[in-house]
């Protein structure tokens, strides 16, 4: 990003953001190891992590702006724009898939009407896609938030959807 | 009073608090063996076991925790893979989740045996519960004074600290793992040095996986002996086996290593869902070469399954039933590995893209009978060219595919169309 856009004009990290990272830094020897953990504590509480958020990351943990963003867009969990406030990701990797994950992801797709990386026009759901989250066991699966849901079907995963306001 | 589990408590059981922990005897095992024990004597232990590391390479433990050099006074560090991102693989989440003070009590033991200073446990991002539990578990260690200041003995600290990851399988591979920790993109790091030369911000490091190191406080409190009672001779003790897929009882079955698949598939997960027919099984994460129905017979141990051209890698058992296609099958999974290439070896980058894209086509009816010579090429030119092992994974996966369900790419080619009409879809 350009100097003109690192400089940032109103902070958007909330105080308690802040004192989370800085928790996080005394934990390491060199202040930058707090990296992850940090975009996890920004991602939290925003929902993403905006460019004037990477910027007071940067700033905190003493790194160049760049330095943050090419962490965020390196992994796929950080996300650099904003999803749904409900963002269903769904395991696609292959001992979901041997379950029926695709189906699952269709018939969400039809149900709220957008295709899997969107989101609703409301911002209210947004869908994507995960390689193996772990769960195989429990397959098929999504994640919501911090919650696996596992051994879905299609009338758990309305069930899911009627539940969430 | 129960006894301490080898790794896993009691079905629907959950040593999670440090009371439970603690009332069958949990972290005596550290205690003791740091009052009474010379570190060098429980490496001794530990590389008498034979214990080899569960995380997918199957490295001698002891041997690996040998390679650190004599301390300088400074840091030295434990980097723990609780990473588990090998398609398949479900393991470590149990331990996290049931019983996190063993890992906590290994970790304390590993880190006396090779004079460390401190434990970076490296967790996957998407195990959000795990860590929440896992991080319960150690604030309660430090509460209790087992970790932190003089926990190896007068004036000897040893910290413990988590990182989250965010969703990167590189993130496993070792060095793409300190890389992470560092709080830097996950690129896997050239070697040499290795980690026990310089590894997290250039000092010592051994790096083991959860279940390896949740494995020492048995064996320390138990001995050699006990821990090589069970499993094969090359690969004594017991794993966490998983296994999903196409099978009436999913999930993780803690077994002496060496059952074999017929075992784990029949006896343990109860066979074939809707009673069909076993058609392929993936024995060790997806990493690992497809085995045909009639290869079950044997032994899921490293050895045993390398003479099938195969591996045990996680030990995660995928199984896939007669109505499975296996162009999906590999296209799944070469999706995987696309997605997954860090991108700086080019070998990867562009060998992981090349081969979903002809997959992709074979699957839809376009290939042709060239893109096999494609495919072969492919698979030779990803195999062992690159930083780490990703493109040998991705390479060893889809040659498995190739090599022993050729004939179905061909069907696939041949009629101009995917045949299997009741398959999974990726």
């Amino acid at each position: 990003m350009s100097a003109a856009e690192a400089r940032v004009l109103a902070p958007v990290l909330p105080p308690e953001v802040v004192a989370a990272i800085e928790a996080e830094i005394p934990n390491y020897p060199v202040k930058k190891g707090a990296m992850m953990n940090s975009l996890h504590h920004v991602q939290k509480a925003l929902g993403w992590i905006p460019r004037d958020a990477m910027v007071e990351v940067a700033a905190l943990l003493e790194v160049r702006p760049i330095e943050v963003l090419e962490v965020v867009t390196f992994y796929p969990m950080f996300r650099d724009r904003p999803v749904g406030r409900h963002h269903l990701e769904f395991c696609r990797n292959l001992s979901c898939a041997l379950l029926g994950s695709r189906q699952l992801i269709r018939h969400c797709e039809k149900r709220l009407g957008i295709r899997s990386g969107e989101t609703t026009s409301d911002g209210k759901f947004s869908i994507g896609e995960a390689e193996c989250l772990g769960s195989c066991g429990t397959a098929p699966m999504l994640m919501l938030e911090d919650h696996f849901h596992e051994n879905l079907t299609v009338e758990k995963l309305d069930q899911l959807l009627d539940s969430l306001d | 009073m129960s006894a301490l589990p080898w790794l896993l408590p009691e079905s629907g059981l959950d040593l999670s608090a440090l009371a439970d922990y603690r009332a069958r005897g949990g972290y005596q095992t550290a205690l003791d063996a740091i009052r009474t024990k010379k570190p060098e004597e429980v490496t001794a232990i530990v590389k008498d076991s034979g214990l080899r590391g569960r995380g997918g390479a199957g490295f001698p433990t002891g041997l690996k925790w040998t390679f650190m050099p004599p301390p300088d006074g400074k840091a030295r560090y434990i980097a723990c893979n609780a990473d588990e991102s090998e398609p398949g693989t479900f393991k470590d989440r149990q331990i996290l989740e049931r019983n996190p003070h063993q890992l906590i009590e290994g970790l304390l033991l590993m880190g006396y045996a090779i004079h460390a200073t401190a434990a970076h446990i490296y967790i996957r991002g998407e195990f959000a519960q795990p860590y929440y539990n896992l991080k319960r578990a150690l604030d309660d260690a430090y509460a209790a004074g087992l970790v932190g200041a003089g926990a190896h003995g007068e004036g000897r600290d040893f910290h413990i600290q988590i990182t989250r990851g965010a969703g990167a399988y590189i993130c496993g591979e070792e060095t793409g793992l300190m890389e992470s920790v560092e709080g830097k993109k996950g690129q896997p790091r050239k070697k040499p040095p290795f980690p026990a030369q310089a590894g997290l911000w250039a000092r010592p490091t051994t790096v083991n996986n959860v279940e390896t190191i949740s494995h020492v406080p048995f064996i320390v409190r138990e001995g050699a002996a006990a821990f090589r009672a069970v499993g094969t001779e090359k690969c004594p003790g017991k794993t966490i086996y998983g296994i999903s897929g196409h099978v009436v009882r999913p999930g993780t079955y803690e077994l002496p290593i060496g059952v074999t698949l017929r075992e784990l598939i029949y006896d343990y997960a109860g066979g074939i869902r809707n009673g069909r027919q076993l058609k392929a099984v993936i024995p060790g994460g997806s990493s690992a070469p497809v085995l045909t129905a009639d290869k079950i017979d044997v032994k899921a141990d490293p050895e045993s399954l390398r003479e099938v051209k195969s591996v045990l890698g996680t030990g995660a058992v995928i199984v896939m039933d007669d109505t499975t296609c296996m162009v999906r099958a590999a296209m799944t999974v070469s999706r995987f590995y696309r997605h997954e290439s860090c991108g700086q070896c080019t070998q990867c980058r562009e060998g992981t893209g090349w081969t979903d894209r002809v997959i992709k086509r074979i699957e839809a009816g376009e290939g042709t009978l060239k893109d096999l010579e494609v495919l072969d090429d492919l698979v030779r030119a990803m195999d062992g060219q690159t930083i780490c092992a990703l493109a040998d994974a991705a390479s060893w996966a889809a040659g498995g595919f190739l090599r022993v369900f050729r004939d179905e790419f061909v069907r696939h080619i041949e009629e101009k169309r995917c045949p299997f009409d009741e398959s999974f879809e990726p």
